[in-house]
């Protein structure tokens, strides 16, 4: 990592971070958390108290300074998170979800705030990092939009925003990269991308254990249904629309129901197939036999452990055999994460039952 | 005192705010400015008799008298006792929970420690605390009261240490992280954070070892130690007194002023931090009840106290602040991390290593001392263990026999816990060692009276704990588990197993655990008393460690101690750490 073209190692870069769920100290008042930070760097009190005071100005907290964070709205607090990470004056800003925890309105009212303040370079930061799960924040906000992709993290795709400030979100050209990088994120990672002395390790776990989407079964139901609403075929961000779903919470169960071939995603449009309509129609114990079908078909992780059940006289082995067999392809962490989602599948499936008690899965008679 | 895991803690009703009348600003901070004068005076003049007597030559014997009018003085000496106490036990336990949360190597040897620590009783660290002190200053009496002092800091400190210890180690990621990001000194983050944070779990176990001092008082302040009999003037020592003379009426007199002097304490010291401390709570969003204090607010106007805070306690903490982060900053530029690692790492294997040395020859010694005891004391030794044992259950089930049903009626019923809670705390609040010699007038005349007492000062002694944490745990049922278990008809013992029992399970076990330890730690003054001139004695361990103590056997002292500690710290591993994880994990209420 470099900085101002040296390595980051013993510098102390001046940058500032704005936190997702503001980390604001609640024992100290709206101008002593401000404060805080300059303190840190060993400035005075009433130079201290000046700076604090145009900073809160900036933000639109004027008659707030003797207040308590708990005394506040959450748009208010994260102003002060806004506050306490420019008081620096920092070279670059960090924001991460900065705006999730907001209701919508308030949301978009510091967003735009946000961006009167850059704009007009009221403040001396020179870039923003946002880190986001909002795609029309991102169009919203950026002038560079980085899609990363994970296992291991990469860049996914990258797009460059040439649209004038302020960015409208019902125009053509906002629609249209709104859509693109939906479409991104839905197409399937370019392992060419990756690291190349991951590649190898990476490629055969995918083909052994293909990595489950941390979602319960039941999610999918409610978005297999709006697509039959609407005559099958959607694009994806009218869909997180419809669901008021962010993508973070919208992919995953996209990914869900497509690796199970209840959809089909092609070009930033989800299509449902004839077993998705089936899924979306049915009622509990029809859903379930489809879905108990398309896991055994299209799981392998799944398959392998009722097959081991079925191999034992008693049906019966503790979870964490299964647990062995996952950590040679994934972390420890995400190897245990795995395992929770496949329980989850397989006992919806009424594949096997699970006793959280004594740890052991139990084949399930049928 | 044992140490209580932090769990939210009954508060009281909360008493009226002071209305102010318009225009009286001035009016007012005239009158807390009168105050505060007198109080100084008052202060000087008690000063100035402390140091009289601390700094006089040695009264080992000091006449106690039994006068009702020398009660004020002795009640004063005996409060700056605790205070002292409980000061060098704050510093202490900040250092101790400090170190154990901040370093993983501290924390492997220093938790451990503390289990062991805290289930030593005070008695046992006497003959070496007294002799050591009236060693180092064998002309005053200073060395006799520091003595006491550091009887009574054994008694406090563990409580708070755990306490703060492990508010560390729950402070939230995220403002971990900010006061990194925002690099703050290692000074600017005790103070904005850690010591914040931990404030309210500090202030209620405050409150309980400034208890426990004075539950442990008479036995602090007035001993025997072989041939030699230690008498500090104070409320402890009168009540001791008193009960030994069979002195009726003083034994009233003392007791009378031990409960004034508490409640007293409870008005203008507790209430008033437990308000201001209200302002630490972790929440994000306000509290529709906050607490309000009549005193707090007298003082959070233009007084004194608040004009001193600015003078004085303000511009040390700015500067303080400005050093350490200037130091922070230079620290960081001159010396690369690697370096100051190994610096670091070498002091730490000399310490460890002195360390190793001094221990290996304590346990060398005491295992010279431990093989003097007989092989028949060891089998008595153990045979008392299983006595004190039976006793202490015995305390427990009777306290949590009557303090369930009680607890959860209050706890049900707002209207209840108004008037029920501060009753309570003030009953909670008279050390059970002071009512001790009045029960006893009682108790005495009956057949196995003596067990009867032993058992009944546990009990009073212990019970408190299992009431509010029971009351706390009825309190945080929710409310549509009660109605589900209404609108589903639910026997009355079907309410009780399904619901009740498994909500106030967590709060339960939490102070089943500190009434345990209480209560193995009261055994030794509840199996060993001096009334009407001679010993009242029930066979048990926490007698055996005060005979022992009394007649100066280091030997059997040290085995008795050795035995109880190992007895209180297996019952905590085998029994109550179970129990915990099963509160923590199936019976914890999640939403």
């Amino acid at each position: 990592m470099y900085w101002h073209g040296q390595p980051v190692e013993g510098e102390t870069p001046n940058v500032s971070i704005v936190f997702q769920s503001f980390a604001l100290f609640p024992w100290l008042t709206v101008i002593e958390n401000v404060e805080a930070p300059l303190e840190a760097r060993g400035i005075g009190e009433v130079e201290r108290h000046k700076r604090a005071l145009r900073i809160i100005d900036a933000v639109g907290l004027d008659g707030f300074e003797s207040a308590y964070p708990k005394e506040l709205s959450g748009g208010m607090k994260q102003r002060v998170g806004v506050a306490r990470a420019l008081v620096v004056e920092p070279e670059v800003l960090f924001m991460d979800e900065p705006f999730s925890a907001l209701d919508v309105l308030t949301a978009e009212t510091l967003r735009g705030e946000l961006l009167e303040l850059w704009l007009e370079t009221k403040i001396p930061t020179r870039a923003i990092f946002v880190v986001t799960h909002n795609i029309e924040e991102a169009v919203v906000l950026a002038d560079r939009i980085i899609v990363l992709g994970r296992n291991p993290a990469h860049i996914h795709a990258e797009f460059n925003v040439e649209l004038p400030y302020p960015r409208d979100h019902k125009e053509a050209r906002f629609v249209e990269l709104v859509d693109l990088i939906y479409r991104a994120l839905t197409q399937k990672d370019h392992p060419e991308t990756a690291p190349a002395d991951l590649q190898g390790m990476h490629a055969a776990a995918q083909r052994r254990y293909p990595m489950l989407p941390h979602t319960r079964p039941g999610g999918m139901a409610g978005l297999l249904e709006i697509l039959v609403d609407q005559s099958g075929r959607a694009d994806l961000h009218v869909l997180a629309d419809e669901l008021s779903l962010e993508v973070d919470a919208l992919l995953p169960t996209m990914d869900t129901a497509a690796m199970l071939g209840l959809l089909k995603l092609e070009e930033g449009d989800a299509i449902i197939t004839p077993e998705g309509e089936a899924f979306a129609k049915g009622d509990i114990q029809e859903r379930k036999a489809i879905f108990r079908k398309a896991v055994l078909a299209n799981v392998p992780v799944l398959r392998q452990m009722e097959q081991a059940l079925k191999a034992k006289a008693n049906r019966t082995l503790p979870a964490e055999f299964f647990q062995d067999l996952l950590d040679e392809h994934f972390s420890e962490a995400e190897a245990q994460r795995q395992l929770e989602t496949a329980i989850q599948w397989g006992r919806y499936a009424e594949i096997f039952d699970f006793d959280a008690a004594s740890g052991k899965l139990t084949l399930t008679d049928t | 005192m044992p140490s209580p895991p932090p769990v939210t803690e009954p508060q009281g009703p909360i008493p009226p705010a002071a209305a102010r009348p318009v225009g009286a600003r001035w009016a007012y901070a005239f009158l807390i400015d009168i105050a505060v004068f007198l109080a100084v005076f008052a202060v000087i003049f008690g000063v100035y008799s402390i140091g009289r007597s601390w700094f006089g030559p040695v009264h080992v014997e000091a006449e106690i008298s039994q006068d009702p009018r020398s009660l004020p003085l002795y009640a004063l000496y005996s409060l700056v006792r605790i205070l002292v106490a409980y000061a060098i036990s704050l510093v202490f336990a900040l250092a101790y929970g400090y170190a154990a949360a901040k370093s993983k190597r501290a924390e492997l040897v220093l938790i451990p420690l503390l289990d062991i620590l805290q289930s030593i009783p005070v008695l046992s660290f006497l003959p070496g605390v007294m002799l050591a002190m009236v060693a180092l200053f064998p002309s005053r009496q200073l060395g006799v009261e520091l003595g006491s002092i550091i009887l009574i800091f054994t008694g406090q400190v563990w409580n708070i240490a755990f306490s703060f210890y492990s508010s560390l180690k729950t402070i939230p990621r995220d403002l971990r992280e900010a006061a990194i990001i925002y690099r703050f000194s290692r000074w600017q983050r005790f103070a904005e954070l850690d010591l914040p944070f931990s404030t309210i779990g500090l202030v209620w176990n405050s409150m309980m070892s400034v208890a426990g001092g004075w539950f442990f008082l008479m036995a602090c302040e007035m001993f025997v130690l072989g041939d030699k009999d230690f008498r500090l003037p104070g409320l402890g020592s009168y009540l001791q007194t008193a009960a030994s003379n069979g002195n009726t009426r003083a034994m009233l007199w003392g007791l009378a002023t031990m409960v004034a002097v508490i409640v007293l304490m409870d008005q203008l010291i507790w209430r008033p931090v437990i308000a201001w401390a209200d302002k630490f709570k972790f929440e994000q969003v306000e509290s529709a009840a906050t607490a309000q204090n009549v005193i707090l607010s007298f003082i959070r106007r233009e007084s004194l106290i608040i004009r001193a805070y600015r003078r004085l306690l303000h511009p040390m903490v700015e500067w303080l602040t400005l050093t350490f982060a200037r130091g922070a900053k230079r620290a960081a530029r001159t010396l690369t991390a690697v370096q100051s690692e190994k610096q670091r790492a070498w002091t730490g294997w000399f310490f460890a290593g002195v360390l190793l040395v001094v221990l290996g020859y304590g346990v060398y010694r005491a295992g010279r001392e431990l093989a003097l005891v007989s092989g028949h004391e060891y089998l008595l030794l153990f045979e008392s263990a299983g006595l004190t044992f039976l006793r202490v259950n015995l305390a427990l089930i009777i306290g949590a026999l009557w303090t369930i049903p009680v607890g959860v009626a209050i706890g049900f019923s707002p209207r209840l816990a108004r008037f029920m809670q501060p009753l309570a705390q003030l009953a909670a609040s008279i050390p059970a060692t002071a009512l001790f010699p009045v029960l006893l007038l009682v108790l005495i005349r009956l057949r196995g009276g003596v067990e009867i007492a032993a058992t009944a000062l546990m009990l009073l002694g212990t019970q408190w704990y299992i009431l509010f944490n029971v009351i706390a745990g009825a309190m945080a049922i929710p409310t549509d588990l009660k109605e589900a278990a209404t609108v589903f008809r639910f026997s009355s013992a079907d309410r009780w197993r399904r619901l009740i029992l498994p909500g106030i399970f967590p709060y339960l076990v939490t102070g089943l655990v500190t009434a345990s330890g209480g209560a193995w730690n009261a055994s030794i003054v509840a199996e060993y008393f001096h009334f009407q001139g001679k010993i009242v004695e029930a066979p048990g361990l926490g007698s055996t460690i005060s005979r022992a103590s009394d007649a100066g056997l280091f030997d059997v002292l040290l085995a008795s101690t050795l035995i109880m500690a190992t007895v209180v710290v297996l019952i905590n591993r085998l029994l109550w750490r179970r129990l915990y994880r099963l509160a923590s994990t199936r019976y914890k209420l999640e939403t």
